[in-house]
């Protein structure tokens, strides 16, 4: 029925030397400060954190920063925005939204990476398509290096997930570095107790 | 058909603007310095390396039950699995399914699978609008050019040159170069252009066996800004692009970014296992001369590769000759080592790009033996391929000589003789191609062995 299937795997068979062994996973225990380290990677991703401060932080953060008239999403509790997601049954509608603010399943402090699988965003598309984005993250959800983060996530249980390390970047022009490539313009995450 | 030229000929023309090409090596090798540092900063470097090298070995000895088992999880998952055997099936894939929704335009983030295949042109002879929405490629589809690098495909372009093409294209002022100005406009445009697809089309990164989901890496987001909004996704994949366990993606996240720009990880790693709700995902797995690779034993490694560009970076020849010299749609020293392989004719002075210094061996993240492949391609090539009759004739006259110590000698005395009382244009002329760009080294009085038999006596 697939012959273009079946001339592919015959052809595997035929050509593929004799079965070599599959390593076991490599473990590298991480010794680094989780909380300056994630500071530090976050930075060089082109994005920022901040530490040592509750959801009224997250609260005022908004509103010095952003104009009432913005569009602001909320996806966390005890934050409040002016927008309801649960009347958007189509992402379109989301192409206004100025500023999403998420909660981060874990965060890898080697490389910043936080993960977003698609039940904390809701919409795929959002963390993509807000002009910027605030992700609070727990720090007890604070792990090393990659490793660890695959042992933990269960990369197959959501549909969707993302690792997101920054804002939206590009240095496609002459390797400067521009942030607000296609995606958000800002990525401020505010680790928390 | 237009012959291909040599890379050497290709080459001489890009060098023929010596400032760009200066420009051009510096900037290559500032990349390639971010990722010394960046792969410095890791202690486990070489363990992740090698980790990445077994897990790949194990991948290409047992491709048949893992891409089975990866079609089996990724049907189950409610993805489409499409299998083609060459270019044009993946391109009349691609062109069904457009057929099917009644699609005339698309959106498409960085696929060098794609570019394989010729996909851009294939469709847009039939009238489709296929829109490049990495940042890069956008700049060279404007400019009617293909990538000269596979994860930069702009890096032959100066701001200036840019910001001309974006006047054309997009309405920015004449004149306005800034990279902040340029990429707004972009992003603009690009936007809408999201907006209104209806499909997107993506490259794969990895696909996972184990869970028969697949990872797309971007910095920019394109790929999710696509295909979060239309209703069709078609990701294409070469069948060599599998991991068996999810957990594998551990050790080459880690290596990817940091070998290809400096980057801890790219700010996107996307994993995709399935469609949103009544929305399609296709996948197309591509073979495309991949399975006669993987019959050739000495270069059967390359498959391994994970399209980082480091090889490209380090490269002395790439640096200076920059990517079109190759033709070749993945450039640098390892697709000098992939293209010979799809055509050998028309690849066969790509081999021959290299000094054989090793450094993309010694970068590479996953352990390929590149150096040692060209050198291997050579063989293959001058034995059956067109190698230059001048070349030819040169390499039997020096074995020739070199396996008659007497006749040594007496050429050695000779050459030493008449090189330093010939007049300048019978040395440097057309037939004596390593004196191009440089003088020969200053001719020694005496030979090695005279010197010694001297000296020894004292």
């Amino acid at each position: 029925m697939n012959s273009s299937k079946d001339a592919i795997i015959t052809a595997i068979k035929k050509n593929k030397p004799d079965l070599l062994p599959l390593p076991e996973h490599p473990e590298f225990p991480y010794e680094n400060n989780l909380i300056e380290q994630f500071q530090a990677s976050i930075k060089l991703n082109g994005g920022a954190a901040r530490t040592g401060e509750g959801k009224m932080a997250i609260q005022s953060y908004l509103k010095e920063n952003f104009a009432p008239d913005k569009q602001v999403l909320s996806l966390v509790e005890g934050i409040t925005g002016n927008f309801e997601i649960k009347n958007v049954p189509d992402p379109h509608e989301l192409e206004h939204i100025e500023v999403a603010v998420l909660e981060g399943d874990w965060g890898v402090v080697e490389n910043a990476a936080i993960w977003l699988p698609e039940e904390k965003i809701v919409h795929r598309a959002l963390p993509f398509i807000a002009q910027h984005l605030i992700v609070l993250l727990k720090i007890d959800r604070l792990l090393g290096n990659m490793h660890e983060a695959y042992q933990k996530i269960n990369v197959a249980g959501p549909g969707y997930g993302v690792f997101v390390a920054g804002p939206s970047k590009t240095a496609d022009i002459e390797q400067s570095l521009i942030i607000g490539a296609h995606g958000p313009r800002s990525m401020v995450v505010f680790l928390m107790e | 058909m237009k012959a291909t030229p040599t890379h050497a000929a290709a080459a001489e023309n890009f060098l023929k603007d010596e400032e760009r090409s200066h420009w051009h090596d510096d900037t290559l090798w500032h990349v390639r310095s971010k990722r010394d540092t960046s792969a410095q900063k890791i202690p486990e470097w070489e363990q992740l390396r090698t980790n990445a090298s077994q897990v790949k070995d194990h991948v290409l000895s047992n491709m048949d039950q893992l891409l089975l088992q990866f079609e089996k999880n990724a049907t189950e998952n409610g993805i489409e699995v499409l299998w083609a055997k060459d270019a044009e099936e993946h391109n009349q894939h691609i062109l069904r399914i457009l057929e099917e929704y009644q699609v005339k335009n698309l959106v498409k983030s960085k696929s060098i699978l794609t570019e394989e295949c010729g996909l851009n042109h294939f469709l847009e002879d039939k009238g489709y609008d296929v829109v490049d929405t990495d940042l890069g490629e956008r700049i060279i589809q404007f400019n009617n050019q293909v990538p000269s690098h596979i994860v930069m495909p702009a890096i032959h372009l100066k701001k200036k040159e840019i910001g001309e093409i974006f006047h054309k294209h997009l309405g920015t002022y004449e004149g306005a170069d800034d990279p902040a100005y340029l990429t707004e406009a972009a992003r603009q445009h690009l936007r809408q252009k999201f907006i209104q697809a209806r499909v997107a089309i993506t490259g794969v990164n990895f696909g996972i066996a184990e869970t028969g989901g697949f990872v797309v890496c971007t910095n920019e987001g394109n790929a999710d800004m696509g295909t979060h909004l239309a209703d069709v996704h078609i990701a294409c994949m070469g069948i060599e692009k599998l991991v068996p366990r999810a957990a594998d993606l551990g050790v080459f996240l880690r290596l990817l970014a940091r070998s290809a720009t400096g980057q801890s990880i790219t700010n996107y790693t996307s994993h995709f296992h399935r469609p949103r709700k009544g929305k399609k995902l296709y996948l197309i797995l591509v073979d495309n001369g991949r399975t006669d690779q993987l019959g050739r034993e000495d270069f059967r490694n390359s498959l391994k590769c994970i399209r980082c560009g480091a090889c490209m970076n380090t490269c002395p020849i790439y640096r200076r000759s920059s990517g079109f010299s190759y033709n070749s749609t993945v450039p640098g020293p390892i697709g000098s080592i992939l293209s010979p392989g799809m055509d050998l004719k028309k690849h066969s002075t790509l081999p021959f790009a290299s000094t054989l210094c090793g450094s993309c061996t010694d970068v590479c993240p996953v352990k390929i033996n590149i150096h040692e492949q060209l050198y291997k391609w050579r063989q293959v090539i001058t034995k059956e391929g067109p190698s230059q009759p001048s070349k030819k004739w040169a390499m039997r006259f020096g074995g020739n000589v070199m396996s008659k110590p007497k006749l040594f000698d007496l050429m050695g005395n000779l050459a030493r003789k008449s090189l330093s009382i010939s007049p300048r244009g019978f040395v440097y002329n057309s037939f004596n191609a390593w004196g191009k760009h440089r003088e020969l080294p200053e001719v020694p009085k005496e030979s090695f062995k005279e010197w010694y038999r001297k000296n020894r006596k004292q």
